[in-house]
């Protein structure tokens, strides 16, 4: 089909808008990221004076980095894994039962996305530091604590997207497995999760971005104990100098795990959300 | 397995319930909510409780005082709402400017990045040279965790030695001196650009997905009719986007308007009162003043402003297509 001259214009005019928009803040970081200190302490220029790695080097004796970065690794994977877990257990059985209070379940779930976080955060506190009193377990300055509190914020929109999924793959196929001598978790770990595997890969993107940018609640309930990149990054403008060039190192550097992953598994990422939203 | 652990489990419930046997339960009946389970007690104990105990916080006279034992903190009864949503007093008058700004602030930022996510996704329809590396290009935004944008917005965004200011001052040579971006009127402009930088890749994800699901030969058929693509996109596209667009508008707008990060990043202590959005407020006014239980009651009605607004748009929704 050929394209009519106005649609080509527009396709050109839209993609010419978005590309500098896109890829302006993406360059300043980059190239303020090879300066040195100098070049961003006095006017802003679009290109380094001289190009150096120092910045790179730096950024990690500046503020303590490189054990931010083990924190929020940890963190972020342990809440991927046990909500990616506890999502498929759910998913699975809103897809393939139908039981009193299925629909009360999935709408509650749902609407908890709507809770202004600052609503919860400090009666999550409290709940935390009392539990700390009553049996000694400490989830305040802790990365447990922080992980049960991330996994919880990824799982309602897993759940939904991977019900979704769920319901794309036949019932057939469970039957199938159950005639041949499996029970329902044997059809699910044999039959259902295999063939549902890009809509998982899609959940786990979802979970890791959602624990690895949080801000609010690492911005309370960390202490130097457990703090992560996302309130660590902030410490370099706390310091005497504002160190540019080195906190555009660090944000690239933090950066790399998540934005390689998500662009190398983007397209199970859109067909997760094909089979979980666009029905 | 299952069998294993049905046995023990299912006459025990069988027994404890039997008041009026009416039918019996079939085997395995307890399978769904056990599979339930590990989600309903996360949700319980990091979402609905603490809700709760946010909804009773904001009944008590919660004030640095207390802090330490909370539990002996006097009950109040409405005073916190009262203080509120008293527009003469200074914490009032506060609250709603804050609600305003958050109001406009989510009125461009939705709308922006709807429209801006829609022609992207409809430029990038029809396949050509470089298509893939574009739009791999425009999800960048929404991939970087979210300070890391917000960062280099930032610095961008410094009055001295900022790429803005550069711009238009020293290279398009505009008079007059360079403004302050993060502090002013003019945090209100920075805070919705970067709200938008960061949103709109995700309208463009989720209306992408949306047009896939849009056969091709609907297109060819009305171009065979002769429609031109402004008409196509009105009487095609649109159309069959409304489920994708129903749910993108009302998870945009909760997002929008809960928004913290931006403003927190951006500003940090500053708080310019033209960027004050709202959670940004409530968190500074109980982290401030230590009074979390007037933090708390300005939280709730915050939750009762989402809840009407999500509530009327999906009514409203329904009975249209019901209508229709």
């Amino acid at each position: 089909m050929r394209e009519t001259q106005g649609a080509r214009i527009f396709r050109i005019v839209v993609v010419a808008i978005l590309v500098v928009f896109t890829v302006v803040p993406i360059y300043v970081m980059v190239t303020s990221a090879l300066k040195p200190l100098s070049d961003v302490q006095g006017p802003f220029s679009w290109w380094p004076s001289s190009i150096t790695f120092t910045p790179f080097v730096e950024m990690w004796k500046t503020v303590p980095l490189a054990s931010y970065f083990v924190n929020s690794l940890i963190v972020a994977g342990a809440a991927t894994v046990i909500s990616l877990i506890i999502a498929v257990f759910a998913s699975f059985a809103i897809s393939r039962y139908r039981f009193l209070g299925r629909s009360i379940f999935s709408t509650t779930v749902l609407s908890t996305q709507m809770f202004p976080g600052v609503l919860f955060l400090l009666p999550l506190f409290l709940i935390f530091v009392n539990i700390n009193t009553a049996t000694g377990i400490q989830l305040v300055g802790t990365r447990g604590g922080l992980i049960i509190t991330y996994l919880t914020f990824s799982l309602p929109f897993s759940i939904w997207m991977l019900a979704g999924y769920f319901d794309g793959i036949p019932h057939d196929l469970d039957e199938a497995a159950k005639v041949d001598g499996c029970g329902p978790m044997g059809a699910l770990i044999r039959v259902v999760l295999p063939a549902a595997r890009p809509g998982l890969i899609a959940v786990a993107i979802y979970s890791f971005m959602t624990s690895w940018g949080e801000v609010l609640f690492a911005s309370v309930m960390t202490t130097d104990a457990n703090r992560t990149l996302a309130v660590g990054l902030q410490l370099y403008s706390t310091q005497t100098n504002v160190y540019w060039n080195q906190i555009m190192a660090a944000s690239l550097v933090v950066s790399v795990p998540v934005v390689v992953g998500f662009l190398l598994l983007q397209r199970n990422f859109v067909a997760g959300l094909t089979a979980g939203a666009v029905k | 397995m299952s069998a294993a652990t049905a046995a023990p489990t299912t006459p025990k419930a069988a027994g404890h319930r039997a008041g009026k046997p009416r039918r019996p339960r079939p085997a395995g009946w307890w399978l769904p909510y056990a599979l339930l389970a590990p989600a309903v007690i996360f949700e319980l104990l990091i979402h609905v409780i603490p809700m709760f105990t946010g909804i009773w916080m904001s009944f008590i006279k919660l004030t640095k005082a207390f802090i330490a034992n909370w539990g002996n903190a006097p009950v109040t009864g409405v005073a916190n709402y009262n203080v509120a949503l008293d527009f003469n007093g200074a914490v009032g008058a506060g609250l709603l400017r804050s609600f305003l700004v958050t109001c406009a602030f989510t009125l461009l930022v939705v709308a922006i990045s709807w429209v801006l996510g829609m022609a992207a996704a409809v430029a990038l329809q029809k396949n050509f040279w470089g298509r893939g590396f574009i739009r791999t290009l425009f999800l960048v935004p929404y991939a970087l965790p979210m300070y890391a944008g917000i960062i280099a917005w930032k610095f961008m965004l410094q009055k001295d030695t900022g790429a803005i200011n550069h711009f238009f001052y020293d290279n398009l040579h505009l008079g007059g001196d360079k403004p302050f971006w993060l502090i002013g009127d003019n945090a209100f402009i920075s805070v919705v650009i970067v709200a938008i930088w960061r949103l709109w890749p995700f309208a463009f994800l989720m209306l992408m997905a949306g047009l896939q699901s849009i056969p091709s030969d609907v297109y060819e058929a009305s171009a065979v009719d002769g429609a031109k693509p402004f008409r196509q996109w009105r009487s095609i596209t649109l159309p069959m986007l409304r489920p994708v667009n129903m749910v993108l508008i009302l998870v945009m707008f909760l997002w929008t308007f809960n928004d913290f990060n931006t403003p927190f990043v951006l500003f940090g202590n500053g708080q310019p009162p033209a960027g004050d959005l709202i959670s940004f407020h409530i968190y500074n006014a109980s982290f401030l003043t230590w009074n979390f239980g007037s933090g708390a009651a300005m939280s709730v009605l915050l939750l009762l402003f989402l809840l009407l607004v999500s509530g009327i748009y999906l009514i409203v929704l329904n009975r249209r297509s019901h209508r229709a």
